[in-house]
């Protein structure tokens, strides 16, 4: 394994434990569902078993009978008490649940009950009895009743399918090509932490703790779908144990709940079991994807289609359309993209660790693996001779893009060279050894965000910002900068996050955190420089007369570049006051001027990526080394090594901890997880950890980060792409690239399980 | 979950006299009381609204010692039906004797569970079958004549040997499979007073009453497991999974192997992971005795253990699986220093 501290290269900050650090692995940090309140209530809800069809009744007097029962709501007490949620901002689905007898999907709330006790409230709620009128519904994918349109119409998400050339004319004339579909399956987020929301009200106020990587987008959703006024409405959520993205979208319990707390006069508490999580919840939708590719006989690809298919909710057009990401990844020499997405009778899809790239990206790797094959090259540097410093779609150039140095020190960190091209050519006695690799890349995104900074004459300060710790280290992060730049130790520095009472930062989604949150911050140190600096030059002192711009804060001083110093609690006093605050906006380039009025209101201006003169991402290469055994064909995993550079990379611990995550999550989507769903049904079978399976300690053995140092001050202030979504990208067709070595099977349908493998 | 009430029994007359009589041919999965030791799978259960006992009672303060003891004496090994997992595995007799019975029980789950579960639970422990374990899918084992939803949904962890046209749930116990190769009887205690069964009478093949899982009556109780001395230093178990811990497996042989030099002179193997109850594969064992033992008499073996074999959808692979997972088992065992 390597260093869980990397020492810090160049354009690398110190690798500092998180502040949160202790708390997290001692069990101490207080989640959402943890919040000590009095008089709790506790809900449950009851869900429908049929994907699709109507209620006709639904019984609820035996939930009532059940002993310390409150109350039993359905849409009988609710239709009508909601607005609908508003889907594609902060609210998970347009589906609202029990303002209807109408069923859209398996596992859609019916009723919720209140009462004393959780264990009461889940008794009642599955005593309920509802008596449906059925029809069939339609699961997924080749299924009857659904429905396929273009993304491009059907969705505001979803920009254009990106093309460049005459892609028919040059894959009818390339002499190398290669014609394959591949696909992705369900997959849930199964985060440790469950989802929960415990409302409370205090008059007309309400104070919602749930676990949310969006507080200031919630808290407006909310109060629109209680008919209130956002400022009645507080979402807390300090800490949070594992969202990848499944905690960004609110979904349509959090009203209901709220809605109920205030119909029995109590705080109420619902925490969703795993079970009805996997129906409730967001999830990433399988795709499928057809790709074809032409090359000549040198290795330059000439021509590059790809097509993909989403399954979505009957109402929400929710996509992900990664062909933005794989038709700039190469110097193709034509281009030709399509996304459509699949209506069928589920939930509606949402946000999962590099949504668009994670299936995107495996299948461009793994197509890139057979044209290598085809053309008889070496995978590394069938790359190397389609790697470029401009994307073919707009012509624009990367503000930074290092994939070759990434695969260059990974390939020699794993030993590539020592590979034996030859397929089924390496064994260790009974096992089989495959070695393969593909890219890493997600687009650089950055959004407005705001901070609130207080510093006193004894050096501490407070940092208030509304953005979310959801795992990232962005609050050791938020203190690394202010640390560095106002000269102040890190025990110093207390922050705040996860609140939207603090000033508003960007949903933690898209990878946007660290460098939002630091470029705020960045802004608000240089007002409190600026502030400090214009006090020390004009007072009686050892500064006075000194130009500000030679003026820097260091170890609790103000110095200047001629070596004179001032200790910092002077300038205080000559500033005749005890504490310094600062509120600071951030708006990225390109914004609109409304940028940080709508992130007030709840939405996230983010630019980045394709956007802009420049086009951003953060790149890596990943190497596997598997062994499959010949008998039994399990699939293991010992050896895995990825290179990634992300512009500044603010904490190395972090850093490492992130993209090491993201490796493993990786590991797991090529071999285990897969949510099933039975198709007569339209509904989940394997709804818990049990049958979700996703790596155990056993299963990662040696993997190393490599962090490839990187300088880019294109991508915002911060000089910081994110890399919390780098690490997963491309592993699965490493993986897919390393069995095709041992075995010669060629497997393009995830996950790769045994079965597939047998002779 | 439901409320349930809960008794602690000081000794055996006690916690069978708390059980009750109980109406004829009730299995104990469907009694009104029912007994609890570690609580694994049972808590479990309880809490997925599967198991409905209203009054739970509880083993763990039984007094007779035969119920947390393990003992080795001239016949054979004693382990009492109290003994955690944990403690089993590690107890040197039982590696020096029995490879193969600690291989199942260090392969099992987690190390959390293998320190609260009991050998007794274990034994006992209920099917994984997605849809027996969701409450509201149609299952013959729940709700006799409902239906049995795996036959033609997603079956990839089901049964390829011993199912019916009611049930394919799987048999998911790993321990299990070395008792059944190795002979085992059951110790029971019962309102009749104590009796010893063959461990391969204790569970039934779901044939059309796929609720009824052993031939335990709602207020019998495992006493204690007992394993007949044999010549079986060379055994072992081999789990194949889907990872590399606390998993179930796909396909798993309990192997034990007698050689005189390179030939079979006694052969137990049995089967987990690709059938509905504990799986002894006697007629595989006849095929070795007295063989060479090589590839191709595995590869026979492994044929014979499987001609009755039949997959549907997603399990149909668990018979070439099975098949090289016993090949591979023997030969690895056939390797064993001992």
């Amino acid at each position: 394994m390597s260093d869980a501290a990397p020492r810090p290269n160049e354009n690398m900050g110190e690798p500092f434990p998180r502040i949160d650090a202790r708390l997290k692995v001692t069990g101490q940090a207080p989640y959402p569902a943890d919040a000590p309140i009095a008089n709790l209530a506790y809900g449950t809800f009851a869900v429908s078993s049929i994907a699709r069809g109507k209620i006709n009744a639904i019984d609820i007097e035996p939930a009532k009978a059940v002993p310390g029962v409150l109350a039993v709501f359905t849409h009988r007490e609710m239709a009508g008490q909601l607005e609908h949620p508003k889907f594609g901002n902060a609210a998970a689905s347009s589906i609202a649940p029990l303002d209807t007898t109408d069923i859209l999907h398996d596992g859609q709330p019916l009723a919720l009950v209140i009462a004393e006790t959780f264990e009461a409230s889940q008794e009642a709620a599955q005593a309920i009895r509802v008596d449906y009128a059925a029809e069939q519904p339609s699961a997924t994918f080749d299924a009857q009743g659904t429905e396929t349109v273009a993304a491009k119409e059907a969705s505001e998400q979803f920009e254009e399918d990106v093309a460049a050339g005459d892609f028919e004319a040059a894959f009818a004339a390339a002499p190398v090509t290669i014609d394959q579909r591949y696909s992705t399956p369900t997959q849930h987020h199964n985060p440790i932490e469950l989802f929960s929301t415990t409302a409370v009200w205090d008059g007309d106020g309400l104070t919602v703790h749930e676990p949310s990587q969006n507080v200031t987008g919630w808290k407006v959703e909310l109060a629109h779908q209680l008919r209130m006024e956002p400022e009645k409405v507080r979402i807390v959520s300090r800490y949070i144990g594992g969202a990848f993205g499944s905690k960004g979208p609110m979904t349509s319990r959090t009203a209901i709940v709220a809605w109920a707390a205030k119909k029995v006069g109590r705080p109420v508490r619902c925490v969703v079991s795993r079970e009805q999580s996997c129906m409730t919840q967001t999830y990433r939708a399988e795709t499928r994807h057809h790709i074809r590719m032409g090359a000549d006989r040198d290795g330059r690809i000439t021509a590059f289609a790809h097509e993909g298919w989403e399954v979505t909710s009957r109402p929400d057009p929710y996509v992900v359309g990664g062909t933005s990401t794989t038709g700039r990844m190469y110097d193709y020499g034509s281009v030709l993209t399509k996304v459509s997405i699949v209506k069928a009778d589920r939930n509606t899809p949402g946000y999962m660790r590099s949504p668009p790239e994670t299936p995107y990206v495996y299948a461009l790797e793994n197509a890139m693996d057979e044209m290598a094959v085809a053309l008889n090259m070496d995978p590394v540097e069938f790359r190397r001779v389609n790697d470029t410093q401009v994307e073919p779609i707009g012509k624009k150039p990367f503000s930074s893009r290092s994939l070759m140095t990434c695969y260059d020190q990974a390939a020699e960190a794993f030993g590539w060279k020592e590979r034996n091209a030859a397929v089924g050519s390496m064994r260790d006695g009974d096992w089989l050894i495959g070695m393969g690799c593909a890219t890493a890349i997600y687009p650089t995104n950055v959004a407005p965000c705001t901070v609130r900074l207080r510093l006193n004459a004894d050096g501490g300060l407070r940092l208030q910002c509304g953005s979310h710790e959801i795992g990232t280290g962005v609050r050791t992060i938020a203190a690394q900068m202010a640390s560095e730049r106002l000269g102040i130790p890190m025990d110093k520095i207390e922050v705040e996050m996860g609140d939207s009472s603090l000033p508003p930062a960007p949903v933690s989604g898209g990878s946007v955190s660290t460098a939002s949150v630091c470029s705020a911050v960045i802004k608000g140190c240089a007002s409190i420089r600026g502030k400090l600096f214009s006090a020390v030059v004009s007072a009686d002192g050892p500064l006075k007369g000194a130009e500000p711009a030679t003026l820097d804060m260091k170890d609790g001083a103000i110095t200047s570049s001629d070596g004179r110093s001032m200790p910092m609690k002077e300038a205080f006093v000559a500033m005749k006051t005890g504490v310094i605050e600062d509120y600071a906006e951030f708006a990225p380039d390109g914004a609109t001027p409304e940028a940080v009025s709508k992130l007030y209101g709840g939405q996230s201006e983010m630019k980045g990526g394709e956007k802009g003169e420049k086009v951003k991402y953060a790149f890596g290469a990943e190497f596997v080394e598997v062994r499959i055994n010949t008998r039994t064909r399990e699939v293991r995993v010992p050896r895995i090594v990825g290179a990634f550079a992300a512009g500044r990379i603010m904490n190395t611990r972090t850093a490492r901890s992130q993209l090491m995550g993201g490796m493993i999550w990786g590991i797991s989507s090529a071999l285990h997880e897969v949510t099933e769903i039975d198709p007569r049904a339209a509904r989940y079978v394997n709804r818990d950890l049990q049958d979700y399976l996703v790596p155990v300690n056993a299963d990662i053995r040696d993997l190393q980060v490599i962090l490839v140092p990187e300088v880019d001050m294109d991508v915002n202030p911060a000089g910081v792409k994110g890399l919390g979504e780098l690490g997963n990208v491309g592993t699965a067709a490493a993986i897919a690239s390393a069995v095709y070595h041992a075995t010669g099977k060629r497997i393009r349908d995830l996950p790769i399980r045994l079965e597939t493998l047998l002779t | 979950m439901r409320a349930f009430s809960y008794e602690r029994p000081s000794d055996l007359q006690a916690a069978i006299k708390a059980a009750g009589t109980s109406p004829d041919n009730q299995p104990p999965t469907q009694a009104a009381a029912q007994f609890i030791a570690g609580g694994t799978n049972m808590s479990d259960y309880m809490k997925l609204n599967v198991n409905r006992p209203e009054r739970l009672i509880d083993l763990n303060k039984l007094s007779e010692p035969a119920m947390t003891a393990i003992r080795v004496d001239d016949a054979g090994l004693h382990l009492g039906a109290l003994v955690r997992m944990a403690d089993a595995q590690e107890h040197e007799d039982v590696v020096r004797m029995f490879p193969v019975i600690c291989d199942s029980l260090r392969l099992a789950a987690s190390g959390q569970i293998r320190n609260m579960a009991s050998l007794g639970g274990n034994l006992l422990q209920r099917t994984r079958c997605e849809y027996f374990r969701e409450v509201s899918w149609p299952c013959n084992k729940r709700e006799p004549g409902a239906g049995c939803s795996a036959l033609d949904g997603v079956n990839r962890q089901h049964a390829v040997l011993g199912g019916s046209e009611a049930c394919i749930a799987t048999y998911h116990g790993d321990f299990a499979q070395a008792l059944i190769a190795l002979d085992a009887e059951v110790e029971i205690a019962s309102a009749k007073g104590s009796h010893r069964m063959p461990f391969a009478d204790l569970h039934k093949r779901p044939q059309d009453t796929p609720q009824i899982e052993t031939a335990l009556s709602p207020s019998d109780i495992i006493v204690a497991i007992h394993v007949p001395a044999g010549p079986w230093r060379r055994s072992r178990y081999l789990k194949v999974r889907d990872r590399e811990s606390y998993a179930f497996a796909l396909a798993s042989a309990a192997v034990a192997l007698d050689m005189d030099g390179d030939t079979v002179r006694g052969a137990r193997i049995a089967l987990g992971g690709v059938a509905t109850v504990p799986w002894r594969a006697k007629s595989a064992e006849e095929m070795l005795t007295g063989r060479k033992l090589d590839e191709a008499a595995a590869k026979e073996a492994a044929d014979t253990a499987f001609a009755e074999a039949s997959g549907r959808k997603h399990n149909a692979y668990k018979i070439p699986l099975g098949k090289q997972t016993l090949v591979r088992a023997l030969l690895e065992t056939q390797d064993m220093k001992v």
